[in-house]
This record gives structure tokens, C-alpha cells and sequence, in this order.
């Protein structure tokens, strides 16, 4: 065959291949254009005309005139203490929750990865609380939490830990806190079973050749296995921080984002400005606003964890 | 293969062309359909509402009647939301006397002034058309006339040596106290305290019950006077006192329930649901038999100006939703739902609206119902002080701020004052806009 290419005229054999390529490129686009079309309709049409609703003072109601008015929303929101005071409660569940998950959640996967006796169970026990449908978990926290006939009352209670039962969700403080316990109970799986994976697929000579130099376990979970974690540990984090920026339905169920405004988020605030207050065009620039963020905490996190060329 | 091939195709003419058949003849029969969205145990239970519906269909077979129940807090936005939508997924919903303004506004109550008869007009308490009808028109007909009570448990009181309820919250007081000392009850009192419009509620009936209002005869907010704040005052130091149960805080009405059937409360203050399910069901209360109901009690200067008592108006009605495409079909239900004879019939949960059913053999009726002899007469005297929430289009967003300032000084992070204050500065925005 090498014979006979070189007899050929270059030109023509680029020819054939590019045009390869480009055939090859133009079945993928192909194949892909109904899914797409789907999604860019589903996802993009309501993005693009809530950013356009966003510029009018506009309400829930179709029958009430909407007015243009600029950047006003935008102005006004960023200039409420009230939006700064939640995105201030917002960043506090997102960081308390992500942090404690990530930290618990390598925990688990370490053991996990040890193999000890009873690992198969574990791994598949830890499936359970992600399954539960977060509506469930904060209905069966609330209850949990409840001052009159609570569980966690009960056990404390029977423990002799305390002597009265306490209304844990009338403190602000120490609501967020009970909400943020009730989120980490939620996806701890997730991270783990993450993090797990990845640690599965390490070199395992690695390790051993660290031991054999005479390093400590924790130098090698410190230095070895935890750099080399990085792009699991990033995906896990970029992924858990988005959702717990936007957590809604876990704050709805168990506190209503009570008490005296202690729980409320800020997908709290835009659903209730937009649904209970009927400001549609303050509401969707909310939501513009929290995408903002959102990018922004993506951006951080791929800037100063992600290292190219370790296969993330 | 070719003849399965054949056969398959075959199989699959038939099967479209007799299906579309058959769903063309189905849409011709088809009956109409009627959506209702109405609150989850609102006065009657969710099972006599269905027998209601089930009724209603057998009197009326061209029309499907389906019933939806959310939560109170659930079913304004719940509604706000749907009503995106055209045409709407609702027909009739229920409608909160407190949101009449603000969806006659958002346009999405069909007017129904020319339908309302002079019978109709007459026959129902003047109280209740107030409820429904928003500048001279009508958009509803009014279902349910409710108020708070205050309810005690009997048990409680005389074990505590009180053979009658209180008077004047002064005297509810000394009863709890009494209560608490005797080891009755950790906590005698429990309200509805959460930051919902539940608190809304209790915070007017003792605002009027300490000679306030909630906003003056301008219109401008009023709750932050020395009788508003004073209100506010007493509700904390019942708190402070150990008197008021502090999951209060984070109770709505249904929790105020669980905690007084369960019996750890002695005084406690509900709309008038409560009675049948505290005082003889089984399943739901452990304390039947032995609930006590009075009118709400004012503060004593008020109860030496001659003023009894000082409660809260939560009434509702049932309207029809605008662009609703079976307007008449939803007007029809309503009409059999509001009707007096189906008013007498489930009055064991709440009291019809007609005027006519007080009298002679209807009120007989009604007073031979399980409880209903208790029920009327106190439904009687303390309807008339039922204390309406302003009727103003902002009024959700208003109420969310002075829910927030409530929460604020139960929870000691503003003095009753200023969270009062704050509250105010923000209806005064909300009016002028």
C-alpha cells in the first residue's frame, strides 16, 4: 500500500482525508441534533426570555401591563441589604455543607477502599439516603427536628442527654445549622461513592512503594492519594457547590425559611418574590443574579483545583 | 417473513384506524371536566368535600368534577403558578378572604355580580359578601364564615381549681400560671407562631383585643402603636414566662392541634375545625370529651369598655377562575357546594353562611348535629368580633414583613418596637406605591 501511496498526488490523498473528517464530523452533528434540539428548547427558550423579563417591571399576573426598565431590577436588588444577607446565609450552607460533605465523604471512601469486614453492605447501605427524594428528607427530618414529639427529642431524651425536650427550630442560627445536617445526611453518599471510585482506579504501587520508603499512613493519604484525587474530589465539589447554592426544597419543607427569615436562601427569596409576591421581573433577575454567582463559584474552583494533564 | 411482515402491518392499520374511532366517538360523549383547587382540611375534611363532589356528579352526570387539596400555605402560589397557563388548569378555587384583592387585580377571578340574586343577597350574612366582593363586584360566593376560638381543656382547668374559662387574657394568665405550677402542663399555652400568616392571625385578634388596629382610617399602618407593640410585648413575655409553649415559634394551626389533642396544652387558639377532631375523634385527639370552647378574651381595659371579645375573621369563598373554559359547569358546583342544604348537612365543620339557617327547624338541625349545640350558640357571639386583615392588593408581601417582625421579637433579635417599626416602614412603602 506505501508503494502506491506515493505515487498518488498529495493533494489528492489530503483531499480524501479531509474529507473523511468532515464527513465523520457532519454524522456526529447529525446524530446529536434531536437531543439537542430538545434540550437548547427546553433549557434555552426560558433562559433567554427570563433574562428579557428581567429588564421590566413585570408581574406573575398575565393580565397586568409590564413596563421596560432597564437594569433597575439589577440595581435595586444589588443595592437591598436583604439580597446580600441571604447571599451571605447562602454561602454559609453552601461552604458548612460542601466542606463537612467532602470531609465526611473521603472519609467513607477511604474506609470503603480498606476493605474492611462487612464493606460490600456499606456500600450499598450508603446508597439509601441519596435515594430518598429530598422532598421525603426534609419531611422526615422536619419531623425529626419536631420540639413536641421529635425524634431526635426522643433519643436525647431516653440518652439522659437532656432533661426537657428543646424546640431546636426556633433558634435562626441553629435551624440553618439542623438544615444544613439534614442536607449533609442527603448527599454524603454521593461524594463518597465518588471519591471511592476514583481511589479504586489509583495505582496501587504507589502506595506500596511509599510504604516501603517509610512513610506514615496519614503522610500517604496526605501526599499521594489526595493529590492525585483532585479531579474526583473537583467534579464532586463544582457539582455539590451548584446545588447547594441552589438548594430550595430541603429549606421549603423542613423551615419554610423561617424562623424570622433565618433559613431563606436565595432560591427561598426568588420563589417567593416571584410566587408569593408576584414580582416576576425582581424574581428573574434573582435568578440571573444567582446563575452569576454560580458561574463565578464554578470558575473559582476550575481556576485553583484544576490541574490540566491529570486526567479530569 | 414477508407474510409476517404483511401481518404486522395489517395489525397495525387496524389498531390506529379503530383507536381513532373510538376517540373520536369518546370526545364526542366526553363529559366536561371541572378542576378544584381548594385548601387540604379548610373546615370540612377532605372526605365530606369528595362526598360533596360525589353528589353534586350524581345530580349533574354530563359534568366530572375533580378535587385537588394543598396546604393553606401551599395554595396561593400553588395557584399564582398555574394560572401561567391558557387556559387555566382550574376551574374553581377556593379563595382566601385575605387574597380577594390581589387576584381581583391580577385579573384571574371571573366577575360574577349578575348572577348573585336578591334572594342570594339577602339570605347570606353581610359579612360574608364582604369577603367576595372587591369594588361594588362580585367574584365569588362565600363558602365558609370562620373565625378563632379560644379552646381549653376542661380536664385542666378544674384540676387546677378553675371551674370557668377566662375573661381577659390577664386571666388567662393567672389560670396558666396555676396550671404550670400544679405540673398540668409544661407549657399551657400554644399558639401559631410561625412565620406564615397563621401568626398573622393571633397577632390581630390581640391587637384588637388590646384596643388597637391594624391599620388606621387612612390606611396607614397602625400596628406599631403603643396598643400594637403592647400586643407584641405580651406575647413575649409569655414566652419569657414559660407560660407559651416555645415550638410556638415554628407552629401552625394543624401543629397547634397535635399539641392540644395530644393534651399538653390548656389553653389554646383555633379556627373552628378543631372542635370536632379534639372533642370526639378518637383516632385524632386523646383528650375527647373533655374540650372546652369560649369566645377569644381581651386585654381588661378593653373588657371594662364594654367590648367582650376580639377575634380574627379567615373567612373564604369559592370562585370561578377567569378564561376558565366551563364557566358555567363551575359556577353550577359552586352553587351546590355553597347551597343552604349542603351547608346544613356537613355543618358538623363549619357554619353555613345563610342567615335563614338560624332560625326555627334549620337551626334545630343544625344544633341536632354532633356538637352542634355547642358549636352554634359560640359561633353566634363571637362572629360579630371578628376583626377583618386589611383588604389591600399588596397585602402578601405586607403580611411577610410583619411576619418577619413578629418572628424578630420572639426570637430577641429586636425589641417589639423596632421590629414593629421596621414592619411599618414597609406597608407605608408598599401603599404609596
Amino acid at each position: 500500500m506505501a508503494t502506491l501511496a506515493t505515487t498518488v498526488k498529495p493533494m489528492g490523498a489530503n483531499a480524501r482525508r479531509f474529507n473523511l473528517r468532515r464527513q465523520d464530523t457532519i454524522v456526529g452533528w447529525l446524530l446529536i441534533a434531536p437531543s439537542l434540539i430538545i434540550i437548547l428548547g427546553v433549557t434555552l427558550q426560558p433562559v433567554l426570555s427570563t433574562l428579557y423579563l428581567s429588564f421590566f417591571d413585570a408581574s406573575t399576573s398575565v393580565n397586568l401591563p409590564r413596563t421596560f426598565i432597564g437594569l433597575d431590577n439589577y440595581t435595586n436588588l444589588l443595592q437591598d441589604p436583604v439580597f446580600w444577607q441571604t447571599i451571605g446565609r447562602t454561602m454559609y450552607f453552601m461552604v458548612t455543607s460542601v466542606g463537612l460533605e467532602l470531609i465526611v465523604g473521603i472519609g467513607i471512601a477511604q474506609l470503603i477502599h480498606t476493605r474492611p469486614p462487612g464493606w460490600k453492605f456499606l456500600r450499598i447501605s450508603l446508597i439509601i439516603p441519596w435515594a430518598v427524594p429530598t422532598i421525603v428528607n426534609g419531611a422526615m427530618w422536619g419531623w425529626i427536628y419536631n420540639g413536641d414529639y421529635g425524634a431526635l427529642n426522643g433519643l436525647l431524651y431516653q440518652l439522659g442527654v437532656i432533661n426537657k425536650y428543646i424546640p431546636w427550630l426556633i433558634d435562626p442560627a441553629r435551624a440553618m445549622n439542623l438544615v444544613i445536617l439534614a442536607d449533609i445526611w442527603h448527599t454524603v453518599p454521593f461524594v463518597a461513592l465518588i471519591i471511592q471510585a476514583a481511589l479504586a482506579g489509583l495505582p496501587a504501587e504507589l502506595d506500596e512503594a511509599a510504604a516501603v520508603d517509610g512513610a506514615s499512613a496519614w503522610d500517604r493519604f496526605w501526599q499521594i492519594r489526595l493529590p492525585l484525587l483532585r479531579p474526583a474530589i473537583l467534579v464532586a465539589l463544582i457539582i455539590r457547590s451548584v446545588e447547594a447554592f441552589r438548594v430550595f426544597d430541603i429549606v421549603y419543607v423542613i423551615t419554610h425559611g423561617g424562623p424570622a427569615f433565618g433559613t431563606v436562601t436565595i432560591s427561598y427569596l426568588t420563589y417567593q418574590e416571584t410566587f408569593s409576591y408576584g414580582h416576576l421581573g425582581r424574581g428573574a433577575a434573582l435568578s440571573f443574579l444567582v446563575s452569576i454567582f454560580t458561574l463565578g463559584i464554578a470558575f473559582i474552583y476550575i481556576r485553583y483545583v484544576y490541574r490540566p494533564g491529570e486526567g479530569a | 417473513m414477508r407474510t409476517l411482515s404483511r401481518f404486522v402491518l395489517a395489525v397495525l392499520v387496524f389498531t390506529l384506524s379503530f383507536g381513532s374511532a373510538a376517540y373520536a366517538a369518546n370526545r364526542a360523549a366526553a363529559p366536561v371536566t371541572i378542576h378544584v383547587l381548594t385548601m387540604d382540611q379548610a373546615a370540612m375534611p377532605n372526605d365530606e368535600m369528595d362526598k360533596v363532589a360525589k353528589e353534586f356528579m350524581a345530580a349533574n352526570p354530563n359534568v366530572q368534577v375533580e378535587m385537588e387539596y394543598v396546604s393553606y400555605d401551599a395554595l396561593h402560589d400553588k395557584f399564582v403558578t398555574a394560572m401561567a397557563t391558557n387556559p387555566p388548569p382550574y376551574d374553581v378555587i377556593m379563595v382566601d378572604v385575605i387574597w380577594y384583592e390581589e387576584f381581583v387585580k391580577s385579573g384571574y377571578l371571573a366577575d360574577v355580580t349578575d348572577k348573585i340574586t336578591p334572594d342570594m343577597r339577602n339570605n347570606v350574612f353581610k359579612t360574608a359578601w364582604n369577603v367576595v366582593t372587591v369594588k361594588d363586584k362580585v367574584y365569588g360566593m362565600p363558602w365558609l364564615v370562620d373565625t378563632k376560638y379560644l379552646y381549653y381543656n376542661q380536664t385542666m382547668l378544674k384540676a387546677a381549681g378553675f371551674d370557668n374559662p377566662p375573661k381577659t387574657w390577664e386571666e388567662l394568665i393567672t389560670q396558666a400560671k396555676a396550671i404550670k405550677a400544679k405540673g398540668l402542663a409544661d407549657y399551657p399555652i400554644d399558639w401559631s407562631w410561625s412565620q406564615a400568616e397563621a401568626a398573622i392571625c393571633d397577632f390581630t385578634a390581640l391587637v384588637a383585643g388590646n384596643g388597637g388596629q391594624f391599620l388606621d382610617a387612612s390606611g396607614k399602618p397602625a400596628f406599631n402603636d403603643a396598643k400594637g407593640v403592647g400586643a407584641l410585648q405580651w406575647m413575649v413575655q409569655s414566652l419569657n414566662d414559660g407560660l407559651t409553649n416555645p415550638s410556638s415559634i415554628t407552629s401552625v394551626e394543624e401543629d397547634v392541634r397535635g399539641v392540644f389533642s395530644s393534651g399538653k396544652a390548656a389553653f389554646a387558639l383555633n379556627w373552628l375545625y378543631m372542635y370536632q377532631k379534639a372533642q370526639f375523634d378518637t383516632k385524632e385527639s386523646q383528650i375527647t370529651g373533655q374540650v372546652g370552647i369560649t369566645t377569644v378574651p381581651v386585654f381588661d381595659a378593653v373588657a371594662k369598655s364594654g367590648v367582650k371579645s376580639a377575634s380574627v375573621d379567615g373567612s373564604s369563598g369559592f370562585s370561578v377562575v377567569a378564561n376558565s373554559p366551563n364557566k358555567d359547569a363551575a359556577w353550577s358546583f359552586i352553587q351546590y357546594l355553597t347551597s343552604e342544604p349542603t351547608q346544613i348537612k356537613y355543618s358538623d365543620s363549619q357554619t353555613p353562611i345563610w342567615t335563614t339557617s338560624y332560625t326555627g327547624d334549620k337551626l334545630k338541625q343544625l344544633e341536632g348535629v354532633q356538637g352542634g349545640s355547642v358549636i352554634i350558640p359560640i359561633f353566634n357571639e363571637q362572629f360579630q368580633y371578628a376583626t377583618v386583615r386589611p383588604r389591600v392588593p399588596y397585602y402578601l408581601e405586607g403580611s411577610k414583613a410583619l411576619q418577619l417582625a413578629l418572628q424578630q421579637a420572639l426570637t430577641k433579635q429586636k425589641t417589639p418596637q423596632q421590629a414593629l417599626d421596621d414592619a411599618a416602614a414597609t406597608w407605608t412603602k408598599l401603599g404609596s406605591q
